[in-house]
C-alpha cells in the first residue's frame, strides 16, 4: 500500500477513535464543563496536560530547531520543561486548593475586584488567541503535505474536529482526547527516534545513544569543517546573557500559562495536583529527551548522505528526490563540480533543508515501513489538535465565566451559562480557523509575546496572591498593568521591523536581552511596582486573609468546591 | 483560630518554604548554573562521550526536574501528615 493511503487510514482511524471518546464524554453540568468534575486521576491528568502543552510546533520543529541551534538550543529544552517545577512547587497545589473554574476567578476573589479579574480575563484570551493560531496553521500544513488536500479544507477538517469534542464535551472530553493523543504523539515520535538511533549507532534507547556513542561529538567536528558553528560548545547562536534571560523567561511563562493551570483543576485532591505536575512532567521529558537526540542523529545523517558526494549518487536516493519535490530540501550544484558541498556562506552553500525535515523525513530516511510516516503524520495532527482544543476552553472559560457570569450576568443559571461557554468556543475555534488560514505576517512573535505576557502579568499576581498574604489590590493590579505594558512594548520596539514595518528595529535590545527574554524584566518590574504599591496602601481584608490561610493548607479541599 | 493551632499553621508554613527553597536551589543549579552560568568550565569534563555541560542543558536537567517534582510530592505528602493536615476522604470531591 501506498504511503498517501497508510496515512489516510491512520489519520482516518485517530479521528474517529478522538469523536467517539468526546462524545462519551460529553457533559451537562457547569463544573464538567469547565473542570471535567474534578474526577481525573493524577496520572490522566498528566498525560492530558502533557498533549496540551506539546504543541504542533514542538512535535514538528522543535528538533529541527535544536539541530540548528546546536548547544543553544537548550534554552526551549530547558525553559518549557523547568517551568514546571515552578508550577509544582509554587502555583497547583494552592490553586486546586482554592478550587474555582478559572486563572481570572482566582485573581479577582483573592484581589477582592473586577478591574484584576478583567484584567487577567483579558490576558488569558489574548495569550490564548495568540497560541491558537498557530496551531490551527499546523494542522492545516500536515493536512496538505501529507494528504494533498488544500490547506483550507485542511484547517476546516481540524477545526470540525475540535469543534466536536470540545463543545461537546468540555473539560471532561478534552481531557479523555488529549489522553488519546498524548498515546499517539508520544508513539509516534518515539518509533522514529528509536529506528534512527539503531540505525546509527545500534543503541535502541536515544537518550542513551546520544550519550554514549560518538555521533554528537561527530556531528560537531563536521560542523566545524564545513565551516559552521560548534554543535556541542554554548552561547555560539547567543550570547550567555541571553540564554540566560530567554530560559528563565520560557520557564517563568510556562508557569502563568492560563490553559496549563486550568489542567491542575481537573483532579479530586490537593495531593493530586502534585502527582499530577510530575507525571506531566515525566510524559512531557520523554518527547524532550529524546528530542536532542533525535536532532543530531537525523543531522549528522542527513549531511553524512549529501555532503561531499557526487549529484548522481543523491539523487538515486528515494527520499532526497521526494523531499526536494515539496521544496524543504534544496540542492543546487553551484559550481559545477559534479559534487554537492554545505558551506557556512550563503552563496556557495550548495545544500539547503528546512527544520521541519528533521522530524517528518526521519522515517523515509531511516527506511521505515510506509504506515510509520502516516503515524508521524497523525502524530503531528494529535499534538496541533489536542493543543488547540485546551487553548479553546481557557479562552472560552475566561470569557464565559469569568466576564459573562461573574461581572456582567452573575444571576445567570446553569442553562444559560453553558450555552454562552459553547457559544464562546465556537466562536473562538472559527476566529483560530481564520487565523490558521490566514495567518498573521508575525508568527514568530507570537511565542515571544504569549511566554512573555504570561510571564510578566499572570505569573507573578497568582504567586503573591498565595505566598504574600499582605499583597493587596492595589499592589497587584498596578504590578499586572506595569509587567504587560512594560513587556508588550519592548517586544513590540524590538520586532518593530515585523510589528510596525519600520526598516532598522526602534530598538536593538532592552539592556542586552532580546524580545524573547524581555518577560523576565517584566515580571521583575511586576514584583517590584505590587510589592512597593501594596505596602504604601491598605491591607487587605480580614476575609481575604483568611482565604490565603485557607488555600496554604491541604485540609478542606473539597469543601470549597461544594456547591 | 486559638494560638496553639496558629503556631502549628505557622511551623507547616515554613516547613513548606523550606523544602521550596531547597529544591528550587537544586533546580537552579541544574539549569541556570551547570547548563549556563558554568557551560564553558563544565565543557572541559565529559558525560559519556558528550560534555558535561551539553548534558546538563539538553538531558540531566531535564531528568533531574522530573525527579524534584516527585520528591516534592512526596516530601510534602508527608509534612502535611506529620502536620495533620492532609485531606481526608470527605474532602475530595
Amino acid at each position: 500500500m501506498s504511503t498517501e493511503a497508510w496515512t489516510l487510514i491512520i489519520v482516518g482511524l485517530t479521528f474517529a477513535f478522538y469523536l467517539y471518546i468526546g462524545y462519551m464524554n460529553r457533559v451537562r453540568e457547569t463544573a464538567g464543563f469547565y473542570v471535567a468534575g474534578r474526577g481525573v486521576p493524577a496520572i490522566a491528568n498528566g498525560a492530558a496536560t502533557a498533549a496540551d502543552w506539546m504543541s504542533g510546533a514542538s512535535f514538528v520543529s522543535m528538533a529541527g530547531l535544536i539541530a540548528f541551534l546546536g548547544y543553544d538550543g537548550a534554552v526551549y529544552l530547558m525553559g518549557w520543561t523547568g517551568g514546571y517545577v515552578l508550577l509544582a512547587l509554587l502555583l497547583a497545589p494552592y490553586l486546586r486548593k482554592y478550587g474555582k473554574y478559572t486563572v481570572p476567578d482566582f485573581i479577582g476573589d483573592r484581589y477582592y475586584s473586577n478591574t484584576a479579574r478583567s484584567v487577567a480575563a483579558i490576558a488569558t484570551v489574548f495569550i490564548s488567541l495568540t497560541y491558537v493560531a498557530g496551531q490551527m496553521r499546523a494542522v492545516g500544513i500536515v493536512f496538505s503535505r501529507f494528504l494533498q488536500v488544500d490547506i483550507l479544507l485542511g484547517v476546516i477538517i481540524g477545526m470540525a474536529i475540535v469543534a466536536f469534542f470540545a463543545v461537546l464535551g468540555g473539560m471532561k472530553g478534552i481531557t479523555w482526547t488529549q489522553v488519546a493523543q498524548y498515546s499517539i504523539l508520544i508513539l509516534a515520535y518515539l518509533i522514529t527516534a528509536v529506528a534512527i538511533s539503531v540505525k546509527l549507532t545500534g543503541i535502541a534507547v536515544p537518550q542513551i545513544a546520544l550519550t554514549f556513542s560518538d555521533i554528537a561529538v561527530r556531528l560537531s567536528e563536521l560542523q566545524v569543517e564545513l565551516g559552521l558553528k560548534e554543535y556541542l560548545a554554548p552561547f555560539q547562536n547567543f550570547s550567555l546573557l541571553n540564554v540566560f534571560f530567554i530560559t528563565l523567561a520560557l520557564m517563568i511563562g510556562t508557569a502563568g500559562l492560563p490553559h496549563v493551570i486550568i489542567r491542575f483543576y481537573t483532579v479530586p485532591s490537593v495531593a493530586d495536583a502534585r502527582k499530577s505536575a510530575g507525571w506531566a512532567l515525566l510524559f512531557i521529558a520523554l518527547l524532550y529527551t529524546t528530542a536532542p537526540a533525535l536532532a543530531v542523529f537525523a543531522k549528522y545523517n542527513i549531511l553524512n548522505t549529501i555532503n561531499a558526494k557526487p549529484v548522481e549518487e543523491v539523487h538515486s536516493i528515494g527520499w532526497v528526490q521526494s523531499w526536494a519535490e515539496t521544496g524543504l530540501l534544496k540542492l543546487e550544484d553551484k559550481n559545477g563540480d559534479g559534487v554537492y558541498t554545505m558551506t557556512a556562506d550563503k552563496e556557495t552553500n550548495e545544500i539547503f533543508f528546512d527544520r521541519d525535515i528533521i522530524v517528518l523525513s526521519t522515517p523515509e530516511v531511516a527506511e521505515l515501513a510506509p504506515w510509520v510516516v502516516g503515524l508521524v503524520a497523525a502524530g503531528g495532527l494529535a499534538a496541533a489538535l489536542s493543543t488547540a482544543a485546551g487553548l479553546l476552553l481557557a479562552m472560552s472559560s475566561a470569557f464565559s465565566h469569568d466576564i459573562y457570569y461573574r461581572i456582567l450576568r452573575p444571576g445567570a443559571d446553569e442553562r444559560q451559562r453553558m450555552i454562552v461557554g459553547r457559544t464562546t468556543i465556537f466562536v473562538a475555534i472559527l476566529i483560530a480557523g481564520y487565523f490558521g488560514y490566514k495567518p498573521p505576517g508575525f508568527v514568530g512573535e507570537v511565542v515571544a509575546f504569549a511566554f512573555g505576557l504570561a510571564a510578566a502579568s499572570l505569573f507573578p499576581a497568582i504567586f503573591l496572591g498565595i505566598f504574600d498574604k499582605r499583597m493587596n489590590r492595589e499592589g497587584a493590579i498596578a504590578g499586572i498593568l506595569t509587567g504587560l505594558i512594560f513587556t508588550m512594548v519592548m517586544i513590540v520596539l524590538i520586532r518593530s521591523t515585523r510589528l510596525l514595518g519600520t526598516s532598522e528595529p526602534i530598538l536593538d535590545s532592552f539592556l542586552g536581552v532580546n524580545a524573547q527574554g524581555v518577560g523576565v524584566y517584566g515580571a521583575i518590574l511586576n514584583f517590584i511596582v505590587a510589592l512597593v504599591v501594596s505596602r504604601l496602601t491598605s491591607p487587605p481584608p480580614e476575609e481575604i486573609q483568611h482565604l490565603v490561610e485557607e488555600i496554604r493548607v491541604p485540609r478542606g479541599a473539597g469543601k470549597a468546591t461544594a456547591h | 483560630m486559638d494560638k496553639q493551632q496558629n503556631d502549628q499553621a505557622r511551623a507547616y508554613w515554613r516547613a513548606n518554604i523550606r523544602l521550596i527553597a531547597i529544591l528550587l536551589v537544586i533546580w537552579a543549579l541544574v539549569s541556570l548554573g551547570a547548563a549556563i552560568l558554568f557551560a564553558v568550565p563544565l565543557s572541559n569534563f565529559n558525560v559519556g562521550q558528550i560534555p558535561m555541560s551539553f548534558w546538563f542543558a539538553q538531558q540531566g536537567s531535564i531528568i533531574i526536574f522530573v525527579i524534584l517534582i516527585f520528591v516534592y510530592a512526596w516530601r510534602m505528602n508527608k509534612i502535611d501528615r506529620q502536620f495533620g493536615v492532609e485531606e481526608r476522604e470527605e474532602d475530595q470531591s
